[in-house]
């Protein structure tokens, strides 16, 4: 019995279609009419699972390239190979039929119901009609959206945000390995789409898919990627890399002013408060008898402690002296602790709690908001510091390795060249 | 004898030129709506296709009705064929200019959605552009209809059916009796069957056009 309720529970995670690869071999675009390609012989591998992103300046191409991958934008030569087919040369309505496509404006068609929307693909590669309709409630559940609520709506009915999650929830419906966003957050308000972007980061997650993902936003690009691509006119790659890489080593000038300045604090981003060195605190609870806490103040090498309520969360910093000044009285010393931040939190969200505290430290709790630590200036500093010198270290390293090869390749090339 | 009269002795007769003349209209309409949608689907998505098409339906405009049933005459004789065919060529513009400005007016990035789903040619004109451009066709519709109504009145020059009968046997006989009330009785009808296929019109966009299109 609780074996044939096992099997019939579906379980997404499992038979998931997870992503495949993708290569570009020499990709160019020539619009008839034009002297130079739209995109000149892009060559990119891209990993299974992987979130690559493509960032330049407007009319760099990149979006141009993009479409290539489905051949919504015929090349002029070039092969693209998804996973281990070559999908030049195959017809186009089949090949975008296994292929993810998420646009700026959502393209979600207005008369159509929300649900008929998510529907269209699983119903044109003829999955069952039962199958359909258990595939489009979850994709509703996945993007977060209430399968009961948002099912019958008509798009107009939704807010920018929620159109653009539906927008997601039918590229993914026909589970594709690969997924292709053109600037997908691109017309809704910062805060949504910051959401927007939590949540595609939770739903890769969970999916793994191969993501292309085109936008002009280079803290997108940063907060998103695995790889980020940096394009400059005709699609040329300026730069190929992890975004420490990027951020970091920039290759020219032309990367480096497109990562802007600020580079160093945007690395803040790119790492979480459980990398960096959590330092103890002396503690008291608010149970702790008034003499004790009293002698602990005067003989610790701190001049500062943390107390903690019942549930060791924390609750005041007391100075040495408060407590004189209060009086003696324990509710009235003190300065109550208004900022904490997770181990999940990035540096950068720690860096703004330690600037807007008037000790320059902030408590780091658990998940259930529990004290682990503090977090102060000279931590982030010094770790800031390391990260970069760490990051400068693997960058020389890699360029040692590039170099290595090439050399290697040259002399082969000579060889062969002798040889013939 | 006065209107009223007129109207109770003839009934019988201007019933039938009634329907005759609204059933002429109807089968023009659809011949003519089946032929303009698919002349705007072959030619919205060239520029220089499209002109053609609205300039040459725009011609057929400013030929006289009168004069078109009469040069069809000695073509193909009296009766209905020249009434369906002025009728039909006299519908299209409407028609043909509302589907291609329809369909052109569908937005780009919802077509570019459509392909980036893979959705065919066929698929993405029947599931996406017609529904979308269906709203400005129906207007379309409904403008060729008003104006084929008044045109059909002419039919009876060539012998053809409908109420433009009662109109020409009228003025053939002015001076005479019943020459006014038998004006009367046919403009009068056509209005009247103008307003009523007007009314339908409202009903058939209620009941096809999506609730999430609708204005």
């Amino acid at each position: 019995m609780s074996e044939t309720v096992a099997a019939t529970e579906p379980e997404p995670a499992a038979h998931a279609t997870s992503g495949a690869t993708i290569q570009l071999e020499d990709l160019t675009k020539i619009y008839p009419g034009t002297p130079s390609p739209a995109v000149d012989n892009v060559s990119m591998d891209i990993k299974a699972g992987e979130t690559v992103i493509f960032v330049g300046p407007s009319g760099c191409g990149k979006s141009t390239t993009l479409k290539m991958i489905n051949r919504l934008i015929e090349p002029s030569s070039g092969r693209i190979r998804i996973g281990d087919e070559d999908v030049t040369d195959i017809d186009p309505v089949k090949l975008r039929r296994k292929i993810g496509y998420a646009i700026q404006s959502s393209g979600l068609f207005p008369h159509m119901t929300v649900a008929e929307n998510i529907a269209l693909v699983p119903k044109m590669v003829g999955w069952s009609k039962s199958k359909v309709k258990d595939r489009v409630e979850e994709m509703l559940d996945l993007v977060g959206l209430d399968p009961r609520e948002f099912h019958g709506r008509y798009p107009r009915a939704l807010s920018g945000g929620q159109q653009q999650r539906v927008g997601v929830a039918r590229a993914l419906a026909a589970d594709p390995p690969v997924l292709l966003m053109d600037e997908p957050f691109g017309a809704v308000d910062p805060i949504t789409r910051d959401h927007l972007q939590d949540e595609l980061i939770r739903l890769q997650h969970e999916l793994h898919k191969t993501i292309v993902f085109v936008t002009h936003d280079f803290d997108e690009a940063i907060k998103l990627g695995d790889r980020i691509a940096v394009l400059r006119e005709h699609s040329h790659i300026a730069q190929f890399d992890t975004p420490e890489a990027i951020l970091t080593n920039p290759t020219d000038d032309f990367v480096s002013g497109f990562v802007g300045a600020g580079a160093a604090l945007k690395r803040l981003n790119l790492t979480r408060v459980r990398d960096v060195e959590i330092a103890e605190f002396p503690t008291v609870t608010v149970d702790d008898p008034l003499q004790s806490i009293f002698n602990k103040l005067r003989s610790g090498p701190h001049n500062e402690l943390l107390m903690l309520d019942r549930r060791n969360r924390p609750y005041k910093w007391l100075r040495r002296g408060d407590l004189m000044r209060a009086r003696g009285s324990l509710a009235r010393a003190g300065q109550l602790v208004h900022d904490t931040v997770t181990r999940d939190a990035t540096l950068h969200d720690a860096l703004e709690a330690v600037l807007t505290d008037s000790g320059g430290r902030v408590a780091v709790t658990g998940r259930r908001g529990e004290f682990i630590g503090v977090v102060d200036m000279q931590t982030l500093m010094n770790s800031v510091h390391e990260l970069l010198e760490a990051d400068r270290l693997t960058a020389i390293e890699h360029q040692h390795d590039l170099e290595e090869l090439r050399t290697h390749q040259t002399v082969q090339e000579l060889e062969g060249g002798a040889g013939a | 004898m006065s209107f009223w009269e007129y109207l109770g002795n003839r009934h019988q007769q201007l019933l039938t030129d009634a329907f005759q003349h609204a059933s002429a209209v109807f089968q023009c309409m659809v011949i003519a709506t089946v032929l303009g949608v698919l002349i705007g689907v072959v030619s919205y998505r060239s520029g220089w296709g499209s002109s053609v098409a609205i300039t040459s339906t725009a011609t057929v405009l400013t030929i006289p009705s009168l004069a078109a049933i009469g040069l069809l005459i000695p073509l193909v004789g009296l009766g209905v064929a020249p009434t369906v065919i002025t009728l039909t060529l006299y519908g299209l513009l409407p028609i043909v200019r509302n589907s291609i400005v329809g369909l052109r007016g569908v937005d780009p990035s919802l077509v570019d959605a459509a392909k980036g789903i893979g959705m065919s040619r066929i698929t993405r004109l029947r599931k996406v552009e017609l529904p979308l451009a269906w709203p400005p066709i129906l207007t379309g519709i409904r403008v060729s209809t008003q104006m084929l109504m008044g045109i059909a009145a002419i039919a009876a020059y060539a012998s053809g059916p409908g109420l433009g009968n009662e109109i020409f046997r009228g003025i053939a006989s002015l001076g005479s009796a019943n020459a006014i009330n038998s004006v009367l009785a046919g403009t009068l009808g056509i209005v009247i069957l103008a307003l009523l296929f007007d009314a339908a019109y409202v009903l058939l966009g209620r009941l096809t056009i999506p609730r999430g299109i609708r204005v």
